[in-house]
């Protein structure tokens, strides 16, 4: 390594009172502000999924009672979907990034980059007041007319909290795709963009076309239940499925925001540590885009056994398997990129190997759920549960964190132990796997998901299920540790510690206040790794 | 500019506008991401109003008879009067822009003014209505009453019909808003003919809450009336 | 700054074409023309806005992205009715391996015997019981 610069005056050091931290309007800080929160709402999510595996270890209902394991399940995903896999990726490492990438000096909007985490903050604290004065006990689809006229938990206010939450979503997503436009540096063009920025920009359509269905959606229920309303009430002749029908509009292409931006983690991760060009560039860039839009026409996939016509589901079945189209060919593609690359095997690549694995898994399985017959079987069982979250916590927190091991020298200017994080991904992956996998099982053996209690041959599996738990919980603590501990005791990271190619490393570490000391001249593509003479070790 | 990517100097040599914001190279650049912003903003807007509208679709296939005897129900004069005022604000807030473009900042001023005027009329008889509905009870909720044969159904036509009005109603309160802030500006000869951009965007938002109300006037006053008056 | 100008006469002009389409709207209203009636109110509240886009929004003036955005709007709004629709129109196509239809759009409605209940046979107030 050579001798490393540290920045005299950077991001993080050039004012360090709290209000400049609070009316910053800095992307950097903003992105650090988000992890916090993100943090925190991670914390909660899994304390509340530890109260279900510690339920579930036995067949009775002897640790909670059903209506507080109603409650703990749906906290555990209203906390893990709306405040954790929406965010994390986006809003916590493309705002750090992003703007990095493409040479700008802030994204187009600063203000309201701030303005969205003040709004996002907002939501959170409405969903903390449903949490401490009872929680929520209709699982996190809010589904009517459970969630309009019978439950008599906290909907309305986390039904607040996420109506809110949901505009920090859309403003992100404004800003992001204003930014790209409009903020690229000269030379910057499309195809030369990092694969990382595709992915945002295909993650900011959905935000910006999904999201506020959602909201008006979830709108509608509030106005049932202040005010008595009738939209979807069948008291009335409305339509309980019509919600399902708007909910998923918005929550299937979800998925897709959480999943796409680790997905251009992966990009950027695999390009570095295999030193190579990404195998067919343009091909991953399209089919990022190509999952957006494909993403909004398969919805009613969740609605096979609500009762929709046979013709519209065989439609929506069809359309749901092309969307293993675009997302095989990134996976191909990143295998093909490793094929024959110099691999240098760092933690953050360890990440990437467990989010290949874990998401193929999850892709493939998700085949057996659009496929009409199958899911009548599968529909509401443990298969579901497994199958989201091996894409979700398998592909989306793996990717967050394989981008987190990134570009954390980057954030922070401090080097981890890369002999713990690879400790820690191994830990992940295996706990993962033994917390999940045994889930299919169940599924397939008719277990449903969302009851306390099951039959006694269920048990040896859920046993499994709730050790990986803990398995997995020692692995994400450890992750927090060596972190937490790099920032004071880590060794200094210099510019670009992984030689890689990409804006961001051309600043220091941590960057400037303003990013770059002027305005970077782009004239090369973004993986250009065989140009360069770059022994790794 | 197809990319709005400006490198180097600024071609219209006035870089240190003060309206130019630090993280931009130009003011054109400013301007082409404040006006891309508020298309997009304006994209979710239309999403936002469609999961109303598609309710409004599928109970409007439904239930065609409740749809008309709501609808009825509804006064075609006070609606028909709204939409007038509602489109003459449009054109008033057209001519503001255009005011603000050719620099004329006295008839910026004026145009907006006017703008807000019919802004606050149409709202003025949003009250009316809301007032009148009150009063018969065809709010919907524990004290709705509705004598007919379709009462529970027109039920659903009224909560949608203010679900979108009242919606919309909350978008003119924000755009009336806006626009006091924007005539302030524009009174303190903020705007000139290089950077006039918070008018025009103010402009885009008004006019699609013009556009809301286009529909909103066939698709709630407009049902079946044929039937009742032939 | 580049923005175009337009004469003022031609916004004065989309005004009376509005004002135009205005009336004709609510004149066909009265008048029935079965089924034509709403397909007639939305292609002129669409020719409406329409207007109001290209001339006062500045649309076709505008960069083609602008045009992209705005066209997207539409097209993922037609998504969102087109494939929910999709479900409820096609819900009465549908015989079960009995012989029994599930009828026009399987409607749930609690509380009364059929969807559409004679006259006089709903119970108000409707709202009750909440």
């Amino acid at each position: 390594m050579t001798t490393i610069v540290i920045p005299r005056v950077n991001y993080l050091n050039v004012k360090t009172t709290v209000a400049s931290w609070l009316l910053t309007r800095d992307h950097k800080r903003i992105g650090v502000m988000y992890l916090v929160v993100v943090a925190l709402a991670f914390f909660l999510g899994s304390v509340f999924a530890a109260g279900v595996r510690i339920e579930l270890t036995t067949p009775e209902g002897d640790f909670v009672s059903a209506d507080t394991y109603n409650r703990l399940f749906t906290m555990h995903a209203v906390f893990m979907v709306f405040f954790v896999l929406i965010p994390v990726v986006p809003a916590i490492l493309g705002n750090f990034v992003m703007p990095l990438m493409i040479g700008a000096k802030d994204v187009a909007f600063p203000t309201l980059n701030l303005l969205s985490w003040y709004v996002f903050v907002t939501g959170f604290l409405f969903t903390i007041a449903a949490l401490a004065l009872g929680g929520v006990d209709t699982g996190w689809t809010f589904y009517t007319p459970y969630s309009s006229n019978v439950s008599e938990s906290n909907v309305l206010l986390a039904g607040i909290g996420i109506f809110i939450t949901g505009f920090s979503s859309i403003l992100t997503g404004l800003n992001f795709m204003v930014t790209i436009h409009r903020m690229r540096a000269p030379g910057m063009t499309w195809f030369r963009l990092p694969l990382f920025v595709w992915a945002l920009y295909a993650t900011s359509l959905v935000m910006i076309l999904g999201t506020p269905v959602v909201a008006i959606t979830v709108g509608m229920v509030a106005l049932e239940r202040a005010f008595g309303f009738g939209i979807f009430d069948p008291r009335l002749g409305g339509d309980p499925v019509l919600f399902q029908h708007l909910f998923w509009f918005y929550s299937h292409p979800a998925v897709y925001i959480m999943i796409l931006p680790p997905m251009g983690v992966i990009s950027e991760v695999i390009a570095c540590f295999s030193r190579k060009n990404v195998f067919g560039y343009s091909f991953v860039a399209f089919s990022s885009l190509a999952i957006a839009v494909f993403g909004f026409l398969v919805w009613a996939h969740h609605l096979f056994v609500a009762g929709i016509s046979p013709y519209s589901a065989m439609v929506f079945s069809f359309l749901s398997f092309a969307v293993a189209i675009p997302s095989a060919v990134k996976t191909f593609n990143w295998t093909a990129t490793l094929y024959k690359g110099a691999i240098w095997w760092r933690a953050p690549l360890m990440w990437v190997f467990g989010f290949l694995g874990l998401f193929l898994v999850g892709g493939l399985t998700g085949l057996f759920l659009a496929s009409l017959g199958l899911d009548v079987h599968l529909h509401d069982t443990y298969f579901v549960v497994a199958h989201f979250h091996y894409i979700m916590v398998g592909g989306a927190i793996m990717g967050f964190f394989a981008g987190l091991h990134f570009w954390w020298p980057k954030m922070t200017g401090r080097m981890y132990s890369d002999g713990l994080a690879t400790v820690a991904a191994l830990l992940v992956f295996v706990g993962f796997n033994l917390t999940f996998f045994p889930q299919f099982i169940l599924g397939y053996l008719g277990m449903p998901r969302r009851y306390h209690v099951y039959p006694e041959e269920f048990q040896v599996l859920n046993v499994l299920s709730s050790s990986g738990a803990s398995v997995l919980a020692i692995g994400y603590s450890l992750v927090a540790i060596y972190l937490v501990y790099s920032l004071f005791r880590g060794e200094r990271a210099g510019a670009n510690p992984w030689l890689a190619t990409g804006l961001e490393w051309k600043t220091e570490s941590p960057p400037l206040p303003h990013n770059f000391p002027e305005t970077p001249i782009v004239n090369e593509g973004a993986y250009e790794y065989s140009k360069r003479e770059v022994k790794v070790a | 500019m197809p990319n709005g990517i400006v490198a180097g100097a600024d071609p219209h040599g006035h870089g240190h506008h003060p309206a130019l914001q630090h993280h931009f190279q130009t003011l054109d650049q400013q301007h082409e991401a404040s006006t891309l912003g508020m298309w997009v903003f304006l994209v979710t807007e239309v999403m936002f109003f469609g999961g109303l509208l598609m309710a409004y679709l599928l109970y409007r296939v439904w239930y065609p008879e409740a749809w008309a005897e709501g609808s009825l129900d509804l006064d075609i004069r006070l609606g028909g009067f709204n939409t007038v005022v509602l489109i003459a604000s449009s054109l008033t807030m057209a001519l503001a822009v255009r005011a603000a473009q050719t620099g004329a900042q006295r008839a910026t001023v004026r145009w907006l003014l006017a703008t807000m005027v019919l802004g606050v009329t149409f709202l003025g008889v949003k009250v009316i209505e809301y007032a009148e509905k009150f009063e018969l009870h065809h709010v919907p909720g524990a004290n709705f009453v509705y004598e007919g044969p379709h009462g529970r159904q027109v039920e659903i036509f009224f909560s949608l019909y203010f679900g979108l009005t009242g919606l919309h109603a909350l978008h003119m309160i924000i755009g009336v808003g806006l626009l006091s802030v924007i005539t302030w500006m524009a009174s303190r000869g903020r705007f000139s003919t290089e950077w006039y951009t918070p008018v025009e965007i103010s402009g885009l938002y008004w006019h699609f809450v013009d556009i809301v109300w286009i529909f909103l006037f066939p698709l709630l006053y407009l049902v079946d009336r044929a039937h009742h008056f032939a | 700054m580049a923005g175009h100008i337009s004469p003022k006469r031609l916004y004065y002009t989309i005004f009376t074409a509005l004002m135009v389409l205005t009336a004709i709207t609510v004149a066909v209203a009265f008048v029935n023309l079965g089924t034509l009636n709403f397909p007639i109110a939305l292609g002129i509240a669409i020719t409406k806005a329409t207007l109001v886009i290209l001339f006062f929004m500045h649309l076709k003036y505008s960069s083609r992205l602008t045009k992209l955005v705005c066209g997207s709007a539409f097209f993922f709004l037609l998504v969102l009715f087109g494939l929910t629709l999709s479900d409820y129109l096609s819900r009465g196509w549908h015989t079960a391996p009995g012989g029994v239809s599930t009828g026009a759009g399987t409607r749930v409605t609690i509380g009364s015997a059929s969807a559409q209940p004679a006259p006089g046979a709903t119970d108000a107030p409707a709202g009750a019981g909440r």
